[in-house]
């Protein structure tokens, strides 16, 4: 006979948010309802990806942008996007392609419901920013069969010699003069107006600015945010549908303001569970984050006191590390060059110098690669950035391995074994680098 | 004992499958010795100027892995278990000292993995010339030609510094005419076998062709000649097969069982994507005027459709393998793909609805360059060739 135990129902634990989280959460809900709106509006909708989004132009065609990785990525937080893949693997969508096309395209075959609760409209254009990452290419080929709309290919060389040459710049404003500008304003009906970009280009530059040095916050110890878990935040407005809007510079100035104060108080970062009480180690992480379990994963590092101090991830929608920042003097080329400099699509070498730098710099203890089955992009050659990583700084380097929305892949005892021992790493490297001082 | 009075390719195919086989390169490496300042140069799939290559003197070979009969004991530890087999045992050939002899590699940008693999060769292998090829995916003439002219001057100069002197028009030009005529015959002997597919057998084809990413371009013409003429007159019973369209397998490649196994299964391969960088512009390439500007154009403008290029015209996506079936009658389509292959297995969807569309029927598996079991290939093949003969026409 068996005995039925029935756990008493506790409340579920309270999320800690600091304010700029919640300043966020309603600009992302204002953004998604002005999209959902866009059918009663008349507003166009384009739909681009995340690394090398050309959303000050955009804008310049009173288009509202509609990014299908933040869709995946918000279908995975709330726990949607394991249904959405197995749905495209029915459909015929191989188990071993990106789950965000497949989550992307399963969310259209169940009715392309957004994280709102409303229907998601169609894409007038699509504006294949194809930047760092093959698959985009492909995604959107897809999206163009469901939608039949205009499709515009604005390619982006790869920085395979490390540098960006005057002849990448002329590619990419001629593709920028030539056939995106036209297409957008053939769909959208507006008048292309240079004034209008360059103005949205100061609005990025101002907001860039305050937005690196949240992220730069993290070499001061403790560090006052996590700039992977709590990265993933503050890159949001950025990376989505803010840049070059005075809503962004609005939220980069108040989430500024937020992390100078955790500073003046010596405190760390914020977590679900409140401030995190001790650092004892500090990381910089390679590669995308976990969504389908993201808090979980989250825990799993502030319950050891290990907080993110860099991330590659959290340049994948632009680097500005080194002094990039979007010119309205030279409008067209600074929106080339953001493109170019886009962390996926820089080569290895020049990865690995990135983040052998954010160890040195951010005085970390160790590198932390979270390998992700769904990104070939950024997974394919981390086992040798890892040794080369390790080479350099001396410092010990730990691989894990999850997927960016795809539930399945996401083994928790597995990724928390791992940590623990990294952990334990780092502490023997610390006590014999004691000793033999 | 071959009859010395009967035609054979057996020789032929004989000194094809040495080459083939040979993961040490020994033929490469004496042709690298035989003249002082000889270069080799390598190139991964699915497609490399080897023009450039060959007019500055050098050997293009094409560097397709390591197949199934290479252990792969240090690649592994690079790769993780979710990418595809083709870098681990490149990376294998490299780390064990076989491409030693390679003075320069190129990486064309086919897919994220290939693309990466082009900075992990550079951080393993900084002695060696390494250049990324990026080629267009913007396939507006005046943006395309000029960004893939660029891209190829700066590969000539890359080359320059491999040789040490530089390469004049001239040489481009002659080095054109011989990959036409290359290319020609290449186009000759697939349509021969589309014709004949009984007397060229696709596993000889398949290695008549790896042949030609092996040797000099002006021996593999003579071979392509050789080939046909002696194919031709061969007399191999007709069977009655079924006539299929491979399609996927244009990078890392499928073990030669596979091909066979498809072949003794009741198909007749009588097109597919193995190898395409050797047919890669479907017509002559112009030989006067600036060279550069002359393979930029063509490459934009006369060169094959396969799933790592974008498909500018939504109205003609999946055409090219319509039309492949169409002309070469072939009765159905293979989709047989590397796993984890990003760029194959996220085109495959939309060109099994181009076929659903024409009425065509096809099947799909995987593989890796080093499966070894081929019972479920010739079960899913047979049963295809057989529901073909069944079914057709009702």
């Amino acid at each position: 006979m068996s005995t039925i135990i029935t756990r008493p129902k506790a409340a579920p634990a309270e999320i800690i948010r600091d304010a700029s989280m919640a300043k966020q959460k309603d600009m992302l809900a204002r953004h998604y309802d002005r999209l959902c709106d866009a059918p009663q509006t008349g507003e166009k909708v384009c739909a681009t990806f995340v690394p090398g989004n050309l959303n000050e132009l955009i804008m310049c065609f009173d288009m509202v942008n509609n990014l299908p990785e933040v869709n995946a990525i918000q279908s995975g937080l709330r726990k949607q996007s394991g249904g959405y893949v197995m749905e495209s693997e029915k459909l015929g969508h191989s188990e071993d392609v990106c789950t965000y096309v497949k989550s992307d395209i399963g969310m259209m075959a169940k009715g392309n419901i957004g994280p709102n609760g409303r229907k998601l409209p169609n894409p007038d254009v699509l504006l294949l920013s194809y930047t760092g990452c093959f698959t985009f290419m492909k995604w959107f080929e897809l999206l163009r069969q469901q939608y039949q709309c205009e499709t515009i290919m604005m390619h982006t060389p790869y920085l395979g010699d490390g540098k960006i040459t005057p002849e990448m710049i002329q590619y990419m404003v001629k593709q920028l003069k030539q056939d995106v500008i036209p297409t957008l304003e053939r769909v959208s009906g507006v008048k292309f107006d240079i004034d209008r970009l360059r103005e949205n280009l100061r609005r990025s530059a101002k907001a860039e600015e305050d937005h690196i040095w949240v992220l730069q916050s993290a070499q001061n110890k403790p560090s006052p945010i996590d700039a992977y878990f709590g990265g993933i935040y503050y890159v949001g407005p950025i990376f989505g549908a803010f840049r070059g809007t005075d809503d962004a510079i609005d939220y980069y100035k108040f989430l500024r303001q937020e992390v100078e104060e955790r500073i003046r108080l010596g405190k760390g970062p914020v977590t679900p569970d409140g401030d995190m009480p001790q650092e004892r180690y500090r990381l910089v992480v390679e590669g995308p984050p976990n969504y389908t379990h993201f808090r979980q994963f989250w825990k799993m590092f502030y319950d050891e006191g290990a907080v993110v101090v860099a991330s590659s991830y959290t340049k994948v929608g632009g680097t500005y590390d080194y002094g990039f920042r979007h010119d309205p003097d030279r409008p067209l080329e600074s929106l080339a060059e953001y493109c170019l400099n886009v962390y996926t699509n820089r080569n290895l070498p020049m990865r690995v110098d990135m983040l052998v730098d954010y160890i040195n710099r951010y005085e970390a203890d160790g590198l932390l690669i979270n390998s992700i089955k769904s990104c070939n992009s950024f997974s394919a050659g981390q086992l040798l950035i890892m040794r080369e990583v390790e080479k350099r700084t001396g410092k010990p380097a730990a691989f894990i391995e999850t997927d960016l929305v795809d539930p399945r892949y996401f083994s928790a005892a597995n990724v928390k074994n791992r940590l623990e021992s990294y952990f334990q790493m780092i502490e023997q490297k610390r006590s014999s680098s004691s000793f033999a001082a | 004992m071959l009859d010395k009075a009967k035609p054979t390719t057996a020789p032929i195919v004989e000194r094809c499958q040495a080459l083939f086989s040979d993961l040490t390169f020994e033929a490469q490496r004496a042709w690298k010795e035989a003249k002082p300042g000889r270069k080799v140069v390598g190139f991964l799939p699915y497609y490399a100027p080897r023009e450039l290559v060959h007019a500055a003197g050098c050997l293009p070979i094409g560097i397709l892995g390591g197949g199934d009969q290479l252990e792969v004991i240090h690649g592994d530890a690079y790769y993780q278990s979710y990418i595809c087999r083709i870098p681990r045992s490149t990376v294998e050939l490299g780390v064990s000292g076989r491409l030693d002899f390679v003075d320069g590699m190129l990486f064309p940008s086919i897919c994220d993995v290939i693309r990466n693999l082009s900075g992990m060769w550079k951080l393993m292998f900084p002695q060696k010339a390494t250049r990324y090829v990026d080629l267009p995916q913007n396939f507006t003439m005046d943006i395309g030609v000029p960004f893939y002219a660029q891209e190829l001057r700066e590969v000539r100069e890359f080359l320059e510094q491999i040789v040490g002197k530089p390469i004049t028009d001239d040489e481009i030009r002659n080095s054109i005419t011989l990959f036409n005529e290359n290319r020609r015959l290449v186009r000759e002997v697939y349509k021969l076998r589309a014709e004949m597919p009984w007397n060229l057998p696709s596993s000889e084809v398949y290695l008549l062709m790896r042949a030609g990413l092996l040797t000099p371009v002006e021996e593999h013409n003579a071979m392509l000649a050789e080939y046909m003429s002696l194919a031709q007159q061969m007399e191999r019973p007709l069977k009655d097969n079924s006539r299929v369209v491979i399609s996927g397998a244009f990078c890392e490649q499928p073990p030669l069982n596979l091909i066979k196994s498809i072949e003794l299964a009741g198909c007749y391969i009588v097109d597919d994507d193995f190898l395409v960088v050797n047919r890669w512009e479907k017509s002559e390439v112009a030989t006067s005027g600036d060279p550069l500007e002359n393979l930029a154009r063509a490459y934009i403008s006369d060169s094959t459709s396969i799933a790592p290029k974008y498909e500018p015209n939504p109205k003609i996506k999946g055409k090219y393998l319509i039309d492949s079936v169409r002309e070469n009658g072939a009765e159905g389509v293979i989709f047989a793909m590397p796993s984890f292959c990003d760029p194959a297995l996220l085109d495959r969807p939309m060109l099994q609805s181009a076929l659903k569309e024409a009425n065509i029927p096809y099947i799909g598996f995987k593989y890796a360059e080093n499966t070894g079991q081929m019972q479920p290939v010739r079960e899913q093949a047979g049963t295809f060739a057989d529901s073909i003969k069944l079914w057709s026409g009702q």
